[in-house]
């Protein structure tokens, strides 16, 4: 069995109006499956049910309808659901959210305090998370001070000192400036290429899921496409018309495509578009 | 050349004077904003691009310097502070926090209200700002809180459009909005501009966003004015604001690198049909399609 799998999972809101109660229906039959080590994003606009989909992976939300997997445990199952939430750490939107402690180290202490963690091995955890995130030097700083990237790297060291299998990331980048974006996202790319962490990422910008390994588009609470960045941002017309962007490399080669150059593939970044354009160009 | 509708000379702010967490937030800042311009604000995070845009109408008072609305100095006279936020509307980040009325539309007549207008003109003034922000009529006597998070951040630009300011500064306006929202924000943002020929402001950290809307640029770092000119020319200046922690777009970064290596393209291209256009009609002069 994979790493996260979803089995036909519905999920529904009770809306309570003035005459009846109402369900909302959120997540309509999603069938999906993570492998352990995978880095997959998830694009879709609000409402789409994507942080829906991504509270279920740590037992937030529980499914209406279908089942949901993670390693193996029925996230519906009362009983391991704390075992669930130490396999699958969520980050959050907005940094200051998410930090309790005055001293960054101690912030990050926070989560595995909790498990009863002992003393010394919290010190190598807290360590260790900080150095994996480049935020080491920073440990004695109180996080009110850093910036909105080194905030959100904190918040990261402290899902990683429990020790999760996996991180979800529900828009992580939201708040930031340009630089905090591109440190956020390199650390986690570092997590999961160097410590085999399986990586969610939920996110609006489409330069942020180039370098996953999967892309998972939703709509309306089911998945609308899947693939590989390139199999996904390939398909500019159907990704455009649910008025989503794909990055703008790859629209404007999609564009000139269409009025008639032929292209082997549509470049994804900044480097494939200047190389592919250059070799017609010049 | 007209009289500028708002000067800044020798702004200076100070956070905690005299305590040892004493800050200079922004540094002698001097600025001319022409009537009828929009300008994009960037900066990264503690630049001192929101203390800025608080100076400017007033809600923070700078430890030195001068604002001019007009060619008056705003602090000149305090009674007249007042209309001077009237005068400058500012929609801070997340504006959403801060509606609290029973209705939408109470909410979004709250302002006008403040500036004692007949019962009339607010009325109008309420669905006149309502259509701008892409409000739905039957949304105006919902609770605020029952909307989405979208129709939200609506409502509360609208609750700043309906006092008409001249000056309309919006602090992160699209951050947390999905494409789509973003896009349909932007796109009001302007035809409002358009049909008002007022002047805004813009702060965002979307170098895309700025790219496609603003006449000009002003880029903070470290609480000093390091450029403020046409986009165009500050985009060009990518080296430098990487320097800053700042990006180009994506599509002026491409074209600036085949430039470079002697595609024959003008200088900082901000959007992807202008790249199009010129990309185009070379491929077509030599028979590539």
């Amino acid at each position: 069995m994979n790493f996260i799998e979803a089995e036909h999972l519905s999920f529904y809101y009770e809306q309570e109006d003035e005459q009846q109660n109402t369900q909302k229906l959120v997540l309509r039959d999603v069938s999906l499956s993570v492998k352990k080590g995978e880095f997959l994003a998830v694009i879709g606009h609000n409402g789409s049910g994507k942080s829906t989909l991504s509270k279920h992976m740590n037992a937030i939300l529980l499914p209406t309808g279908g089942r949901m997997y993670v390693d193996g445990i029925d996230t519906s199952d009362e009983e391991r659901i704390y075992e669930v939430r130490r396999k699958v750490g969520l980050v959050l939107q907005n940094p200051d959210n998410q930090l309790v402690a005055s001293i960054v180290e101690e912030d990050v202490a926070f989560g595995p305090e909790n498990l009863g963690v002992e003393p010394e091995e919290i010190r190598r955890r807290v360590d260790k998370s900080l150095k994996a995130v480049d935020m080491y030097e920073y440990r004695l700083h109180a996080p009110h001070k850093l910036s909105g990237g080194q905030k959100q790297r904190i918040a990261i060291a402290g899902i990683l000192a429990m020790e999760p299998d996996c991180i979800v990331l529900d828009e992580p980048t939201a708040m930031l400036d340009p630089k905090g974006r591109e440190e956020v996202i390199s650390a986690v790319t570092k997590l999961n290429k160097e410590q085999g962490i399986t990586v969610v990422i939920i996110t609006h910008n489409m330069e942020e899921t180039v370098n996953c390994d999967r892309v998972v588009v939703m709509d309306k609470g089911k998945i609308l496409t899947q693939g590989t960045p390139r199999e996904v941002f390939s398909q500019v017309q159907l990704i455009r018309s649910h008025q989503l962007d794909v990055p703008q490399a790859t629209e404007l080669c999609s564009m000139l495509v269409s009025v008639g150059l032929s292209l082997v593939q549509l470049p994804l970044d900044t480097q494939e578009c200047i190389d592919a354009l250059s070799e017609v160009l010049l | 050349m007209s009289k500028p509708i708002l000067r800044t000379e020798d702004l200076c702010l100070v956070y905690g004077k005299g305590t040892p967490f004493e800050k200079q937030a922004v540094k002698n800042v001097n600025i001319e904003i022409n009537r009828g311009e929009v300008i994009g604000v960037i900066g990264h995070t503690g630049s001192g691009k929101s203390t800025l845009m608080q100076m400017l109408n007033g809600l923070i008072k700078p430890t030195s310097g001068k604002v001019y609305l007009d060619g008056t100095d705003i602090h000149a006279d305090k009674k007249k502070l007042r209309d001077v936020r009237f005068r400058v509307g500012l929609v801070f980040q997340y504006p959403e926090n801060q509606l609290f009325e029973e209705t939408v539309r109470q909410d979004i007549a709250f302002g006008p209200r403040n500036m004692g207008l007949p019962d009339e003109s607010i009325q109008k003034r309420v669905m006149r700002a309502a259509a701008f922000s892409g409000l739905k009529e039957e949304l105006l006597d919902r609770s605020p809180f029952d909307l989405s998070g979208g129709e939200k951040r609506r409502a509360a630009i609208a609750g700043v459009i309906a006092m008409d300011p001249e000056i309309l500064i919006l602090d992160e306006p699209t951050a947390g909005l999905d494409p789509m929202g973003r896009d349909v924000l932007l796109s009001q943002i302007e035809a409002y501009h358009k049909s008002r020929n007022n002047t805004v402001l813009l702060v965002s950290h979307s170098m895309e966003d700025i790219a496609g809307i603003a006449d000009k640029v002003l880029v903070m770092n470290h609480g000093v004015c390091e450029m403020f000119d046409t986009t165009r020319n500050v985009f060009s200046r990518s080296e430098e604001l990487e320097t800053m922690g700042l990006r180009v777009p994506q599509i002026t970064k491409i074209t600036t690198e085949l430039r470079k290596k002697g595609v024959p393209l003008s200088e900082g291209i901000l959007t992807v049909e202008d790249a199009f256009k010129e990309i185009s009609a070379i491929l077509k002069k030599g028979g590539r399609i």
